[in-house]
């Protein structure tokens, strides 16, 4: 694979329902193996993007390209092989059992011709192991507490096997040892992954940032780079500064508000 | 694998014995050795010599009757499993898309003005009308949101229910005799006496034709678990799937209230009662309830035709009067298993 062109990328994105314009004219790619965290206020478009992103959505004018073939000529058989969603609101009153939650990623992968097999159930165990939920194994759905739901989720997408992981705020509902340990699993993930957060210290620890601002891109590049006390200023209207762990030099950004 | 055939195995001996005890049970007491005798007869001229009218009785009324009740059973039934599956709306069922209404106003249409000049039958007329109520549903769902949006689909449902039923009773007070409203309200209600040889011909087919085109999409169905954008991360090409399948069960759902008039309940309360013993996978579920509302009809015509001596109960009243109160005791047990 040439590791030059993006996995995934987007040129003059734009959608809009009714009046409001929710994206416009977003251009980025995804290199392969990197980790583009996207971040902005509340309404920005983050979710609207991944959705796009996934073809969940039909953009209103330009186009996705998946390894530089247009998203929209794809089935979405094929675009789920390669690539896979953690949505942020996911739920279900069925009373389905964890691990039949999570057998569902194995979905685009299985035919009539290619029926559930051994290979399948041993992709499901890693991926419970992979967020450290093999204990929830036959708990139900609706037994479950939020964080261990969004565990779950990211279980089924990774038994999709994607090369590609689209996640929104997926430590949301988590406790911060949760929220720490997924990040760190989604980092150590030899996957490609677009991740939107709100916690913008989190967001430092990705490979590179998006950061949008009432659907337009306002910055690309890494997290340093973008997330300047000025633009924290400007886009997201708090003050900022970077302080210096002591221990291990990392730095680390202390928000106010005026 | 074996698990599988044990359950082919024992679903095939309770549906043959529901039928059997359809046939042998009943006004007129017939030995239930001559109803096997009767079979033998008709099935492989085995020449044993009967009374003509216990022969006519067991083989052109109760066994149809039996027969019919299976297969409209198990049709509403894997209806209400795939649309509670793909609105994601645990109230969902056959009826809400407005299709019984419309077959009411289609048969209302032919019973009692005579639409059609005799050439166009009750049922055919229902089975127009609940095609076109349908069609008005899914146009106006499609009006009024984007498409998929489930909620949509039953708002628009409900509508259309109300404009049909309001038709329908408009033109029964308006023009028909008490005797022609008598028998609407009868096949309203729902009614398996009329059901001959040709009604098994028709609805045996369609509910298994059904049947394997929604278990072919069985996959498909299990995605729909976390909602129609799930499914379609999931690989579902959503929309498709949704007209394929909710389109087979307005068919399906058609075909059977045009044979039998509109019975309520079924496709409600079996897929629910059923996800208790099966659990929720579509491999497993849309068999185990096809099976189920397939026994639930034929045990509720049984008691149609035998709770009140020398009277037939509208079918759908006795659907009714178990599965409310069945209905609810899952509800209440439900909670109780959280």
């Amino acid at each position: 694979m040439n590791a030059a062109l993006p996995v995934l990328s987007c040129c003059d994105l734009c959608y809009r329902v009714g009046d409001a314009q929710l994206l416009q004219g977003i251009n980025l790619g995804v290199h392969c193996g990197e980790t583009l965290g996207i971040v902005g206020p509340n309404g920005s478009g983050k979710s609207t993007l991944l959705k796009l992103l996934a073809n969940l959505r039909v953009p209103g004018g330009g186009e996705v390209l998946l390894h530089g073939q247009p998203l929209k000529k794809m089935s979405q058989r094929t675009i789920a092989q390669n690539l896979a969603v953690v949505e942020q609101h996911a739920d279900t009153h069925d009373a389905i059992a964890v691990f039949d939650a999570v057998a569902l990623g194995r979905t685009p992968w299985l035919s009539a011709l290619s029926p559930w097999s051994a290979k399948d159930t041993a992709i499901v165990e890693q991926a419970l192991a992979d967020v450290d939920a093999s204990h929830l194994r036959s708990r139900t759905w609706r037994n479950l507490s939020g964080g261990e739901r969004q565990r779950v989720h990211i279980a089924r997408a990774l038994a999709q096997r994607p090369q590609i992981l689209l996640l929104d705020e997926p430590t949301n509902h988590l406790d911060i040892q949760h929220q720490l340990a997924i990040l760190k699993t989604v980092h150590a993930l030899p996957v490609t992954t677009l991740i939107a957060l709100h916690d913008l210290n989190q967001a430092l620890s990705c490979d590179r940032l998006a950061i949008l601002q009432r659907g337009r891109l306002m910055a690309l590049g890494k997290p340093l780079e973008v997330l300047t006390p000025q633009r924290l200023l400007n886009t997201f209207g708090v003050q900022a500064h970077y302080l210096t762990d002591p221990f291990d030099g990392t730095q680390i950004l202390r928000l106010s508000s005026f | 694998m074996t698990a599988r055939l044990i359950f082919t195995f024992s679903a095939c001996a309770a549906l043959l014995l529901a039928v059997l005890a359809g046939v042998a049970i009943g006004e007129t007491q017939i030995e239930p050795g001559v109803v096997l005798q009767v079979l033998a007869n008709k099935l492989w001229g085995a020449g044993h010599v009967l009374d003509p009218i216990d022969e006519g009785i067991v083989w052109n009324y109760r066994l149809t009757r039996a027969l019919v009740a299976a297969a409209c059973g198990a049709g509403l039934a894997t209806c209400g499993v795939v649309l509670q599956s793909l609105l994601r709306n645990p109230l969902a069922d056959p009826y809400l898309l407005g299709i019984s209404a419309g077959a009411s106003t289609g048969a209302v249409l032919v019973a009692v003005l005579g639409l059609g000049a005799g050439a166009i039958s009750l049922s055919a007329g229902a089975f127009v009308g609940a095609i076109s109520a349908f069609a008005l549903v899914l146009l106006l769902a499609r009006a009024s949101g984007p498409t998929g949006a489930s909620a949509q689909i039953i708002l628009a449902g409900i509508a259309g229910s109300q404009l049909f039923n309001a038709i329908t009773a408009f033109l029964i007070t308006k023009s028909a005799s008490s005797e022609q409203a008598r028998g609407i309200m009868f096949w309203l209600l729902g009614n398996l006496s009329g059901v001959r040889w040709p009604s098994v011909w028709l609805a045996v087919p369609v509910t298994l034709a059904g049947l394997a085109v929604c278990l072919w999409h069985r996959r498909a169905l299990d995605a729909f678990t976390f909602g129609a954008d799930s499914a379609a991360s999931l690989g579902i090409p959503v929309r498709r799937v949704q007209l394929l399948l909710i389109g087979c069960a307005a068919l399906v759902t058609a075909v059977m209230v045009s044979i039998v008039g509109s019975i309520g309940f079924v496709g409600l309360v079996i897929p629910h009662a059923v996800r208790l013993l099966a659990g929720t996978g579509h491999g497993r579920l849309l068999p185990a309830s096809a099976l189920g509302g397939a026994l639930f009809l034929i045990a509720a015509d049984i008691l149609s035709r035998t709770l009140i001596k020398g009277q037939v109960i509208p079918v759908g009243v006795v659907t009714a009067l178990v599965g409310a109160p069945v209905f609810a005791l899952i509800l209440v047990g439900r909670r109780h298993t959280r």
